[in-house]
């Protein structure tokens, strides 16, 4: 054990050694691998398929969108095609995504560990993941389903001719993957962190990580048994969820909603802590207000199981509860909004590098921003009864989770990609594609509050004349958004091999994970570092490097 | 698995122990780290099950009276047999786990069996039950069947849903369980566990405990339903 | 949020070996419990019977809890865990219930 300073190059290998990647030659040492990084990086290979998939459902919901009438897909197939995409997407992209991918890789490198507690069961999470999108994949191929991703009942129970039971499967086994990774993530976080690495020494990430994965833990289970009754009531059809039965559908909305809302928490808060390590490194300075980051992170989670009837506000709940679930949906926006007001603080007199993961977090910060106060706009009961159901909603969570979580995604996938792979992406590509993905997002879903508030329905295949100018107007905008999401698909690829090499720090950014190799060896540290310096300390980092600091 | 190292590298300070993984830095942290993984994986459970339960008591709730009536088809002697059956084989897991503790090889694979045996037990007459319920009509579906007060009979089915699936979940947990305790006797038979490495044993025991806990709560809950309109 | 193990972690694991007689006496008022929740089931006691044996079932659940699965000398880690996740189940509970008992409550 050794004490290390910020910058010392001791835990670098020379030239030439072994990594992570070069350790071990052949497919079965990559498929029966039990190293965090290359199951983060089978994960890598998984969800960008899988985003592939669910973006080609999204494609063609909005070509048939072009007019107003149903012409392109029959309305059986259009409900199918909206089903699968927000199964793909949510299931099988969104939840994974950051957790699975740059949270694996790089949470025993934050906290100078090994490997995740578990590796075993960390490789097992990714083999149930596998497993649930070839089951997804075979049931989209004999026909799909048609009941929305929230599988409302008596619909997807009685009356649906789809693969219902197939795809509730599927999603209950890939929420086993998403448990088993949180557990896995909060046991590594409590008992594998280096000496001197305390709780407030912590990257604002693992705090990110740590939050999210207490939802996982929590709310999964609950999916899980709501699911295995959709199943069973499928099969046995004896009215759990069937009026006609005695039983109430409400409680399939209750049981499902009490994830699915917590849900979109797993979705943002890694984002919101990948936010947090791009800008420190990219304005080199602390975070302002680090514990408020910190402590937000965990007020989100545990608030976010508060609140999760307010998608149900016109399904028939007791206007009573509406009332106290609307009242709790306001608070959870609170801690969101103290990020937000943290990270401009932090962009404040700082030493702005508009790099391409800076770039897409300066677009995340603002895109989440108008995201979340759209829904607070449907907190309020009033407006929620006229624009539920309508395209304002389908606007507000794309913006939270395609502004906000998938361009934090991307800025992650960015700004560790030297870690990863020890080659730089071409910036100016980069920047250009980020640059395609806001402009495309933008023109893409900001027509669509405009549609919602105009009262076009969402899930339709067609719709009244009025709309088709706005409707026009996101299509092209898809468009935008899909070349921009093309680019980095090729440069990414090419950097692999004809990529600059990369240093061990390539952005001077402080954290254990800069003080290894790039790509980092197979043990991370070939010694057990000792931390004694606090997060994105860059003041003494830069004290020590003979540079002035800009404040 | 150690080659012979011909080096003039310092010797490692303490032997390395056989079920040491590499990624700790001492069995302490390892146990540490299995206890509270266990018991995370417990919570999920908790919230797998109580799930469950909440949708049972939604409608227990609303349907009292069919709840009342439904559980009296139930075998009240078979349910408080299994319920002491249950909780004899936690005190002998409990006993498993101190033995190992001690590093008292043959009294753990012994208590582990006794815990094996009345587990099994514990299946054999839900096996009976359900055989019974199974002939008496009353699994849901096309062949419930159901004549006492008729218009009830939805709501009686509904309930037999809830007692079918959460003492079927219930029982595949300890099939389960079963299959684990057998891998934990060839464990300890071949003399893994003492003082200082008895964790999967202890883990062991925590699932085990789960599984009675949730029984201490299905019995009452599906069996002893206090009837309102005759005791 | 501090917890005890910022130091490097104990060689071997923290051994606490229940005395035989608290795993016999625990077994026995689980035993006894059992019997009298059976008891008071065929008893009248109106609204009283369910949560009489809501309270049985948790005395037993807390006995197997802090004595069988040992979490009377478990970290404070663990408590943590235990009652978080019966908190979350209450959330549940509570926030549904919240919706069915006020179903029938009129505005007027």
């Amino acid at each position: 054990m050794s004490t290390v300073t910020l910058h010392d190059v001791r835990f670098v290998e020379p030239e030439g050694t072994r990594n992570y990647v070069t350790h071990d030659y052949g497919a079965l040492s990559w498929l029966l691998t039990k190293d965090h990084k290359r199951i983060a990086i089978l994960y890598l290979f998984s969800i960008t398929a899988l985003f592939i998939l669910g973006g080609f459902f999204a494609v063609a919901m909005r070509i048939e969108l072009l007019t107003p009438e149903g012409d392109l897909l029959t309305s059986d197939t259009y409900n199918k095609f909206f089903t699968l995409h927000g199964i793909v997407m949510i299931f099988f992209f969104l939840i994974p995504s950051i957790p699975a991918v740059l949270g694996n890789f790089l949470l025993p490198l934050m906290i100078g560990a090994k490997d995740l507690a578990f590796p075993k069961i960390n490789l097992l999470s990714w083999y149930l993941y596998m497993i649930a999108a070839v089951i997804g994949l075979y049931i989209i191929i004999t026909g799909g389903v048609d009941t929305g991703w929230t599988f409302y009942t008596p619909f997807s129970t009685q009356y649906s001719n789809t693969h219902v039971f197939g795809v509730t499967f599927a999603a209950f086994i890939v929420g086993f993957s998403s448990i088993l990774t949180g557990l896995n993530f909060l046991v590594t976080i409590h008992r594998m962190r280096a000496p001197g690495m305390t709780w407030f020494r912590l990257p604002l990430f693992v705090w990110a990580m740590y939050a999210t994965s207490i939802v996982q833990l929590l709310a999964t289970p609950v999916l899980a048994i709501t699911l295995v009754m959709l199943m069973f009531e499928r099969v046995v059809h004896v009215g759990i969820f069937d009026p006609a039965l005695g039983g109430d559908p409400l409680l399939f909305q209750h049981m499902f909603w009490f994830y699915s809302h917590p849900a979109v928490y797993i979705m943002i808060l890694p984002a919101m802590g990948v936010a947090s390590e791009v800008v420190a490194a990219f304005t080199r300075k602390k975070i302002f207000g680090y514990s408020f980051v910190a402590y937000s992170s965990l007020a989100i989670a545990f608030l976010g199981f508060l609140v999760w009837a307010h998608h149900m506000f016109v399904s028939g709940i007791s206007v009573y509860s509406a009332m106290i679930f609307s009242f709790l949906s306001y608070f959870v926006a609170v801690p969101s909004a103290i990020k937000v007001f943290n990270w401009t603080a932090t962009l404040y007199r700082g030493s702005v590098a508009l790099l391409t993961p800076m770039l897409y977090i300066l677009g995340f910060i603002g895109l989440f921003t108008i995201g979340g106060v759209t829904g607070l706009f449907l907190a309020a009961i009033g407006l929620d009864v006229h624009v539920t159901d309508t395209y304002f909603v389908v606007a507000h969570f794309h913006y939270v989770m395609v502004g906000g979580a998938v361009m934090a995604y991307m800025a992650g996938l960015h700004y560790w990609w030297p870690k990863i792979t020890g080659r730089m992406y071409p910036e100016w590509w980069a920047r250009l594609a980020a640059l395609l993905i806001f402009a495309g997002f933008n023109l893409t879903f900001f027509p669509q509050f405009v549609l919602g508030y105009l009262g076009m329905p969402r899930r339709y295949h067609a719709y009244a004349p009025e709309f088709q100018v706005l409707n026009v107007m996101s299509t092209a905008g898809a468009s935008v958004l899909a070349a921009g999401y093309v680019l980095p698909l090729i440069y990414l690829l090419w950097s692999l091999w004809f990529g600059r090499k990369a240093g061990p720090n390539p952005w001077g950014a402080v954290g254990l994970e800069w003080a290894t190799s790039s790509p980092p060896p197979m043990e991370n540290f070939h010694e057990t570092p000792v931390v004694t310096w606090d997060a994105y300390d860059y003041p003494a980092m830069m004290k020590a490097m003979g540079e002035t600091q800009n404040v | 698995m150690s080659d012979i190292a011909i080096t003039d590298a310092a010797p490692e300070p303490h032997v390395h122990h056989p079920f040491l993984q590499h990624h700790f830095e001492d069995l302490g942290q390892q146990h540490e780290a299995s206890t509270l993984g266990m018991w995370m994986f417990l919570s999920t459970e908790i919230l797998f099950f109580g799930g469950v339960l909440c949708a049972y008591w939604v409608y227990r709730i609303m349907y009292p009276e069919a709840w009342a009536m439904a559980a009296e088809q139930q075998n009240k002697l078979y349910g408080g047999i299994n319920t002491i059956v249950l909780i004899i084989s936690s005190l002998t897991m409990a006993l498993a786990v101190r033995n190992a503790q001690l590093g008292k090889r043959k009294a753990t694979v012994g208590m582990l069996f006794a815990t094996l045996i009345f587990g099994s037990t514990f299946l054999a007459i839900k096996s009976i039950e359900y055989w019974q319920h199974f002939h008496e009509g009353l699994f849901p579906g096309t062949n419930f069947t159901w004549n006492e007060v008729p218009a009830l009979a939805p709501k009686v089915q509904l309930f037999m849903t809830f007692y079918w699936s959460m003492t079927g979940l219930h029982a595949l947990h300890m099939v389960i369980g079963a299959g684990l305790l057998l891998w934990m006797m060839m464990r300890a038979w071949r003399g893994d566990f003492g003082p200082e490495y008895y964790g999967p044993v202890e883990i062991m025991g925590l699932y085990w405990h789960f599984v009675d806990i949730v029984w201490i709560f299905l019995f009452p809950f599906l069996y002893l339903i206090h009837g309102v309109h005759h005791g | 949020m501090a917890d005890e193990h910022d130091h490097a972690p104990a060689h071997a694991p923290h051994i606490h070996v229940t005395p035989m007689w608290i795993y016999i006496a625990v077994f026995l008022a689980l035993a006894v419990g059992t019997l009298l929740t059976w008891w008071v089931s065929t008893i009248d006691l109106g609204w009283m019977n369910t949560p009489i044996a809501l309270l049985i079932a948790t005395i037993k659940a807390v006995l197997v809890i802090l004595f069988f699965m040992h979490v009377i000398h478990s970290t404070r880690l663990t408590w943590v865990v235990v009652i978080a996740s019966f908190l979350w189940l209450g959330v549940l509970f509570i926030l549904t219930f919240a919706d069915y008992l006020t179903r029938i409550w009129q505005i007027y």
